[in-house]
């Protein structure tokens, strides 16, 4: 018990005295996980809608695909995306491995299939009489889709926050393709296992503990939108 | 209170932690000085700035890397990327041209891969030495013996907890060579594999209250944590050898060459060898690496076996002479 209480004052202290190591951290992580589930965002929307509306031969494979992809080991996205960015390997050329950028790759394969599936069972949930009323009023492909995602904006919105959430709390595989580098790869859950490696467990604590402060910001942030958006 | 990566002065309280900053910044003043010339001759950055060093755990886990890497940083303008692994898989890495340069604890399977042609350049960098540690009601008796293979088949016969590594790391291949040399093969309830480096492999031992082959440095980082005591030390199989290697540039053609070279000629320099010899002196009054650049395997040496066991200076001896066998 005493570890856990050193833990939390050392974490107070740490976020009062801004430590810029450990703001670098955060900042970085919050950087990185925000990035990837932002490029998420931008190709899992419409591929979800596309899934949602579009009959096409594959289809329900491919949802099949989305839909384990939901549930894929985090650690096998990262031993995937290491041997692809090897030197040795198909992708080395690009030197990315090591590099924040393949830590945002990694995140992105993890978010992808969360914010296509829920965006996809979002959108089907919506009455088809919308749709056809939609249609009828003669709307543009583009206006529907907007109006459908207004309208499915508190699904979506768990979409969002499920996508952050998956990857701001990942480790395997940012620790995998990242390789825990001070100052470029290092974020706060590669540094919480660094610390417990070394048997400083109160930092370890102090940083598990922003990383939960900051992950219940975020989706306390996200969850207020939501509810008012309810709430009219 | 316990370090955090590079600065132990960020954890202290404000004013504290303000007086610490003051006093390092004037001490700063006269090594930036000194240091300008080698600085402003890397001012031309250099054309390849990241080098990939794979490196075993315990140069991370002990926090000696965080000491090396921001001055060869400083004095090169070279990047550093420290992949810390098992041994095992840093040589994995060389292997297949994926790390510039190595930092590795496994003699044997170095030079195997140095006869291949995968590396080049291997150098003796420093030492320190394996122990196995345990609880300290020490349930296999095999307190203060000098003989590593004798220890785990005392620890085998008696069934008493072991961990291992279990992840082809040098440590790993050390504790395979004594249970070849007691001709046992490890197995059952009592053997625990656990895959994961040396600080993780020590705290579990610690909860297990088992048995565990270590290397000093990481041991006497976690020393205060673990509560684990020192059983066996000073058999000859147990001197703990840590080279650089440079991946060959001639068979990966994408290898950072002149970082790797500057890295290996700085490790080996006179400032980092004595950051080496002085790291963790004061923190655990004796030092977890010996400095070793220039010197050849046999003279690296070996234990001194009817002298003072493990690093206890001699009787008699400068007590600043801490260098047990060289």
């Amino acid at each position: 018990m005493e570890l856990i209480w050193n833990g939390i004052t050392q974490a107070l202290s740490l976020l009062l005295q801004g430590n810029p190591q450990v703001l670098e951290i955060a900042l970085l992580s919050l950087e990185l996980s925000g990035l990837a589930t932002l490029v998420a965002l931008v190709f899992g929307v419409p591929f979800g809608a596309l899934l949602a509306f579009k009959v096409f031969p594959g289809r329900g494979f491919t949802v099949t695909l989305v839909n384990t992809g939901m549930g894929v080991p985090p650690v096998v996205v990262g031993l995937f995306v290491s041997i692809v960015l090897w030197r040795s390997g198909p992708l080395g050329f690009l030197e990315l491995l090591y590099t924040p950028g393949a830590i945002v790759l990694a995140q992105f394969i993890i978010a992808f299939p969360v914010i296509t599936g829920l965006t996809m069972a979002a959108l089907q949930q919506i009455d088809p009489k919308l749709l056809l009323q939609l249609k009828g009023l003669g709307a543009s492909r583009i206006q529907l889709v907007a109006v459908l995602l207004w309208e499915t904006r508190l699904p979506m919105l768990a979409a969002i926050i499920a996508g952050f959430g998956a990857v701001i709390s990942e480790v395997g595989a940012v620790m995998m393709v990242g390789g825990n580098i001070l100052g470029h790869t290092r974020v706060l859950t590669t540094a919480t296992v660094l610390e417990t490696r070394r048997g400083n467990f109160e930092v370890a604590i102090a940083l598990g503990l922003i990383l939960l402060a900051l992950t219940f910001l975020i989706t306390w942030l996200l969850t207020l939108f939501q509810q008012r958006s309810a709430a009219r | 209170m316990p370090p955090f990566g590079a600065s132990r002065e960020e954890f202290l309280i404000p004013p504290l932690s303000l007086q610490l900053m003051a006093c390092s910044a004037l001490l700063a003043v006269p090594l930036t000085l000194a240091g300008c010339g080698q600085a402003r001759e890397s001012a031309e950055a250099p054309e390849h700035k990241a080098i990939i060093l794979a490196t075993t755990t315990s140069t991370q886990d002990s926090g000696l890397l965080d000491e090396l890497l921001p001055l060869f940083e400083e004095q090169t303008g070279y990047l550093v990327k420290p992949i810390a692994v098992g041994t095992g898989e840093a040589l994995a890495m060389g292997e297949r041209g994926d790390a510039d340069v190595l930092l590795a604890h496994a003699p044997a399977r170095e030079k195997e891969i140095v006869a291949a042609g995968f590396v080049i350049n291997r150098r003796i960098v420093m030492h320190n030495d394996f122990l196995i540690v345990g609880p300290e009601e020490d349930p296999a008796g095999i307190h203060g013996s000098d003989n590593g293979a004798e220890s785990v088949e005392r620890i085998a016969e008696t069934g008493t907890r072991f961990t291992s590594r279990g992840d082809d790391s040098g440590t790993h291949f050390l504790e395979m060579s004594l249970w070849d040399a007691a001709a046992l093969d490890p197995g059952g309830d009592w053997y625990i594999s656990t895959g994961q480096g040396m600080g993780a492999t020590l705290l579990i031992a610690a909860e297990m209250r088992a048995y565990v082959l270590t290397d000093r440095a990481t041991y006497l980082a976690l020393r205060d944590r673990t509560g684990l005591v020192p059983h066996v030390e000073g058999d000859p199989l147990f001197l703990n050898i840590y080279s650089v290697l440079e991946v060959n540039p001639e068979r990966f053609p994408e290898v950072n060459s002149a970082g790797a070279r500057a890295f290996s000629q700085f490790i080996l320099g006179r400032e980092a060898q004595e950051i080496i010899r002085r790291f963790g002196v004061e923190q655990f009054g004796q030092p977890l690496f010996f400095p070793d650049a220039g010197k050849s395997e046999e003279s690296v040496g070996a234990f001194p076996r009817d002298g003072p066991r493990g690093l206890t200076p001699a009787p008699g001896r400068a007590p600043d002479d801490l260098t047990p066998w060289s």
